[in-house]
Formats: structure tokens, sequence, C-alpha cells
């Protein structure tokens, strides 16, 4: 009997240029993003084997990873640093591949600035040799990362040879409480669905909490898609998405835009469609959350106590100098940082600026508050949040990937603990020997003001 | 980018039983700075390999026979971040193959595209390659990859019903088998492509 279609089949399909026999399929990638971290060497195997970009024009770069998140009117002063940026806008210039530098107007992380500049549609196969690429699945659209061979393959053909994945729906209903953002959301997904669940998994985020979350939310969501195993999760697209779009640099306008709305209306999972793997959560058993060891998979409620867990586990509570029955409200904190693909938008610094209004910075934390793009720094300034931030004892950087991953100087010491709005708690990640929890704005926001961790429920 | 084919691997093994090995720890973000594919081994599980002031430390590698071109590890490997300088490293290293009971899937794609076997097996077996390697340090695989399976060998000899069959795609197998980079292939459809793009308005 046949079934109906997934959101995911559709989109898959649209984009097989060939099915290989017995092997995987060819497929056609609409928008290509780089980087300059993982597309050098790419770049250096299509001059060795002598062949041009294919299709410059759907690829688009920004510099992101290394960049400092100060001084950026200034050349970088790491040569380490500076180098792979000069490499990434040398290749963009010979290629003809549109390049947004450091304080373009447009530059930001990848996968905020993507969204932003309308880069991002619905019914799209995005590919970018970075995890976090699955963001922009919030607007129904198939985004996955890739590794740099893959990067060669998509700048010399515009296709990469992938096998289909089988299909997971994840369906939360209910109202989110008090306090409980879409970082929550997904943390709370993946304590759940585990590390490694989502591997060989797309995923179908769909149900009220989704409908109702803006796409700022979205993205977070889908972001960390990966830290599941997943290689990408995606929102079907609504009037959300399309006002999202509407009027953005790259976004088709006029009747285009009408034409594209009408064709994305029809970008959905139908009624009947089969899932390989389904979950269903209630939105309202959603807390605050935070992370206590070294994968994203072990978080819990900000206001529980951390679980006893296997030998992987305590290898990483170990790494953390935690112990099982502790709770983790009233640990202390050394380093904030607010920012990352994760949680760098505009509503992220809303929400953090709205908390911190009035009050005062704890002593002794640093705190780095790090917009994601050049775009979103515009934006605080406009809506009037740097003064209230700064008027709270706390100061606003340059946009870039910052400590999510400390390639920069913003490196969190050995032995430090540090609350992040970023998406991975793995150890070094953000510095060698640093002690990643993830948690949302709010909850950074919450430690912010009283130099512990604190339940933002609990403040008035 | 071709590599060295592969066939039939025997090697004594590098092992951990610690799951979820990120590749951030694979290789820190703050080694991924070259522009060039060559020369991430110094880098690879630098970490677990060495103290912050750079003396060596005991661990895994340290204790393992001089050339185990076999790394086994806990399940998950290859988690977190794309960055294909995991597979690099463990490539510029030495290793030809990584046996774990479940690999991350961007991990998986960039080791395949460098002649990096990833060979997956039950969690049973793993931890009965991680027993059998505890009591002897010499213990090694043999993985025959046109036949699809992995095995223990000790003193030279297959250990009877230590052999389990693993999977790999008919396509991969002959990338593997003949150092064949999908690149290579791909290169040869642009006129498909270009029939596929005037016909979907691309």
């Amino acid at each position: 009997m046949a079934t109906g279609k997934t959101l995911f089949d559709k989109i898959w399909d649209a984009h097989v240029v060939q099915q290989l026999e017995n092997g995987p399929a060819q497929l056609y990638i609409d928008r290509h993003y780089i980087h300059e971290v993982t597309s050098p060497q790419a770049f250096e195997g299509l001059r060795a084997k002598g062949i041009k970009v294919f299709r410059p024009g759907r690829t688009f770069a920004t510099c992101d990873h290394n960049v400092p998140t100060l001084n950026q009117d200034k050349p970088i002063k790491d040569d380490s640093c500076r180098i792979p940026v000069e490499v990434l806008a040398r290749n963009c210039m010979e290629n003809g591949i549109e390049y947004f530098p450091l304080r373009d107007p447009s530059n930001g992380i990848v996968h905020v600035i993507g969204p932003e500049q309308g880069l991002t549609l619905p019914g799209m196969c995005i590919v970018c040799g970075d995890s976090h690429t699955a963001t922009h699945g919030a607007f129904g659209s198939i985004a996955f990362g890739i590794g740099t061979s893959e990067v060669e393959m998509v700048l010399a053909t515009q296709t990469l040879l992938q096998n289909k994945p089988a299909q997971m729906r994840i369906t939360i209903n209910g109202k989110l409480g008090k306090c409980v953002t879409p970082k929550d959301v997904i943390l709370y997904v993946i304590s759940k669905v585990g590390t490694g669940g989502g591997t060989g998994y797309f995923v179908e985020y769909a149900g009220e909490v989704f409908e109702q979350m803006s796409m700022e939310g979205r993205m977070t969501v889908c972001n960390m898609s990966i830290e599941m195993g997943a290689r990408g999760g995606f929102v079907a697209p609504d009037k959300t998405t399309f006002e999202y779009v509407k009027g953005r640099r790259f976004a088709p306008s006029g009747a285009e835009f009408d034409k594209a709305v009408e064709q994305w209306s029809r970008l959905y999972s139908d009624p009947d469609a089969v899932f390989d793997k389904e979950y269903v959560f209630d939105g309202a058993d959603i807390a605050p959350m935070i992370t206590y060891g070294t994968d994203p998979g072990r978080g819990i409620a900000i206001d529980g106590v951390i679980p006893e867990c296997d030998e992987s586990g305590m290898k990483g509570l170990a790494y953390m100098g935690f112990a099982p029955g502790e709770k983790m409200t009233g640990k202390k904190v050394d380093y904030i940082f607010v920012g990352s693909c994760t949680n760098g938008r505009i509503e992220d610094f809303r929400a953090f600026a709205g908390f911190v209004k009035g009050k005062r910075a704890a002593d002794g934390i640093t705190v780095w508050l790090v917009p994601g793009s050049v775009e979103v720094e515009r934006k605080i300034r406009e809506e009037g949040l740097e003064k209230i931030l700064n008027d709270a004892g706390f100061v606003l950087r340059q946009p870039g990937c910052s400590a999510c991953l400390a390639m920069n100087e913003d490196k969190v010491p050995a032995g430090a603990y540090s609350l992040s709005t970023s998406n991975r708690n793995f150890e070094g990640r953000q510095g060698q020997g640093a002690r990643t929890m993830l948690c949302s704005p709010l909850v950074a926001a919450a430690a912010a003001v009283t130099g512990v961790i604190t339940d933002p429920r609990s403040v008035e | 980018m071709s590599f060295e084919k592969i066939n039939i691997l025997q090697s004594a093994v590098v092992a951990t039983p610690v799951e979820n090995i990120d590749t951030d720890q694979i290789i820190p973000a703050r080694f991924l700075k070259a522009t060039t594919r060559e020369g991430f081994g110094d880098a690879m599980f630098r970490d677990w390999r060495f103290n912050g002031d750079g003396s060596p430390r005991d661990s895994v590698f340290a204790a393992a026979p001089e050339g185990a071109k076999i790394l086994v590890a806990g399940r998950n490997f290859g988690c977190g971040s794309s960055r294909e300088h995991a597979a690099w490293a463990l490539a510029d290293y030495g290793f030809r193959a990584v046996v774990s009971s479940f690999f991350a899937d961007i991990f998986k794609n960039n080791a395949l595209n460098n002649g990096l076997l990833p060979v997956q097996v039950s969690e049973d077996f793993l931890q009965k390659i991680l027993r059998r390697r505890n009591e002897n340090r010499n213990m090694e695989l043999r993985i025959n990859l046109p036949e699809k399976y992995v095995e223990i060998v000790e003193g030279g000899q297959a250990v009877a019903g230590m052999r389990e069959y693993f999977p790999i795609g008919e396509y991969k197998r002959h990338c593997l088998e003949n150092g064949l980079s999908d690149i290579d292939y791909l290169i040869t459809t642009r006129p498909i492509i270009e029939n596929f793009e005037k016909s979907n308005d691309k």
C-alpha cells in the first residue's frame, strides 16, 4: 500500500540527480556555505586537479571561527588566525565566490548570516563544512554538515553522493513553562534521546511547541540536532518562516516571493507518512536545563541532582570535578559565554538583557557577550540593549564563533568553570582543561548577576 | 584525493573502551589552523597523549605495540564536529582502520573519503576484542575487506569463534579496494548535472 511522503522525502526526491545502483544517491546542492577552517584544503584539491569551481554563484563565504572579538577593524594579530582568513579571501576572489569579510555588514557566524541574508530558504538542500549546518533546517530545508573532501566535491560538481538517512519525528505538544526556552527544549530532547540516538537519522520537529516557536528558536533547536548524532533536523515551513524570509537581502521579492510561498506551502509531511522512529514529549515536563558532564546528552533540570553515571559518564564527572547526588544550583561559575551559532541571535540578547536589566554583574566572573553577526550587533545597539548591558556592568564584544571552540584568544583557562550558551561541553572544547556547562541565555543571565548557578525562575 | 588501497589489513591494535569520543578529542580545535592536509598526526589525541606542558602522559597510545595500524574504541566514535582533520590526523599518525560498535555519520564519511576504514562491529564483539586485548597486548586484528569480516588473531593464528562480519556498501568497498574517492567519479557526471539543472529550473 502506498503511503504518504514525509517532508524529508519531498525535498530529497527533488534533489536526486541520479541514484547509483546498489549505492548512494547523487544529490544536488542549492546552497553551499564555506568558512576559513574547513575549506582551504578543498580549494587546494581543486587546484591540484586543475579544475574550476562549477557553480560559484551557489557558494557564499564568511570568516568566523578564527576571528578576534575585539578590535576587528585592526589586522588580526595572531598569524595562525590571520592566515586561514587571508587564504579564504584569496580563494573566493580567484573563484568568483561572494565573501563577507570581517566588519562587512553581512559578516558573522556562517549559520547566523545564512538565514539573516535570506540565503537559506525553505525546500533547499544546504551544506557546509561544519556540523552545525543543521541550523538551516529551521526553514524546512535539508541541511547537513560535511567534511572537507565533500566541500571539494560540492565546489567541483555542486553535488554529493549520499545514502538516504532514516527518518525520525520528535513531537512536543503543550505549553512551555516559565523561563523555559528553545535551548532548554533541545537540551531536554538530547538528554532523552542520547548523544548517539539520532545517528543515521534526519529529525523532523513537530507539534505545538515548535509551531509556536520563533525562527530564532527553531534555529537553536535544529542547530543542536547533531548533538544527538542526527546529521540534520528541520521544522516544516509556515507563516512564521515566510514572514522571516520576506524582504531579506537575497530572498526572492515581489511576485517571485509570492510564487515561492505557494511552493513552500506544499512542504509538509503527509498525514499518512511513516517515520522510522518517533518520540513524543510534553512541553510542560521541560524545565530550564543545564549539563553536568562532558557530552551534551548529560543534561538535567537546573533544580535537579546529578544522577549516577556509567563508566564514560563517571570519566566526565571526574573531569568536571562533580559527583552523583550533588545539586547544580549554587555551584560557582568563573566564565560566562553568551553567543555561538546556537544562541548568538538577537532574541538571545533580548532575553539576557531583559533579565539583567536594573541588576548588577556579579563580582569575579568574566562574561563574554558575543553577537552572532554584525547584523545582530547592530540590532543590539539599535534596540537600546547595549545600554542596558553596560548599565548592569557588561560589555559587548564583536561577532564570531569565539569561546564556543576557542580557536581565537577567547579561551577558558584550565580548571575554570564556564557556563556557556554554546552547543558542546566536550573536554577541552573551550580551552585546554576548561569545564563547560551548557545552558540557555536566561540561565546564563541568572548566574551573571548572582555569581553562582541559579534557577532563573527563583530570581525576581 | 587518492589514497592507499585496502584489501586485507592485519595489525596490532590501540584500544580504548571510552565511548562517545568526539572529534575535539581526536584533534583539538587549536590545531585546525593549517591550510594543507599534511602533518596532523602530531596533534592526534594531543590532550590524551601529552600534558599541558608538553610532557608525555600515560595513554593507550603510549602503551600500544609499535606500528599498530588499527584503533579500537567504544561506541559512538567520532561524534561532534565535522572536522575532516580528525580523519587526516588518524591516518597521518598511521591508522588504517578504526573498529567500534557505532560511528558518527560525518566522521564515517570523512574516514571513507581518506582511505581510513571504519569497521562497525556488534557491542558484544567489541567487548570481546577489548577483553582479549587486555589479556594480550600483542593480540592482532585481521580485517578482510573483500570478504567483509574482522577476526582476532593470536600467535599468527585466527582465534576460533572470534570472527564477525561487518557492513559496508558495495560502492564504498569498491572505492577503498581501488583507492578511489567520490570526486573522481562525480567530475565525470558534470553533463548529467547540467541536464538536471536545466530540467529542474536550477
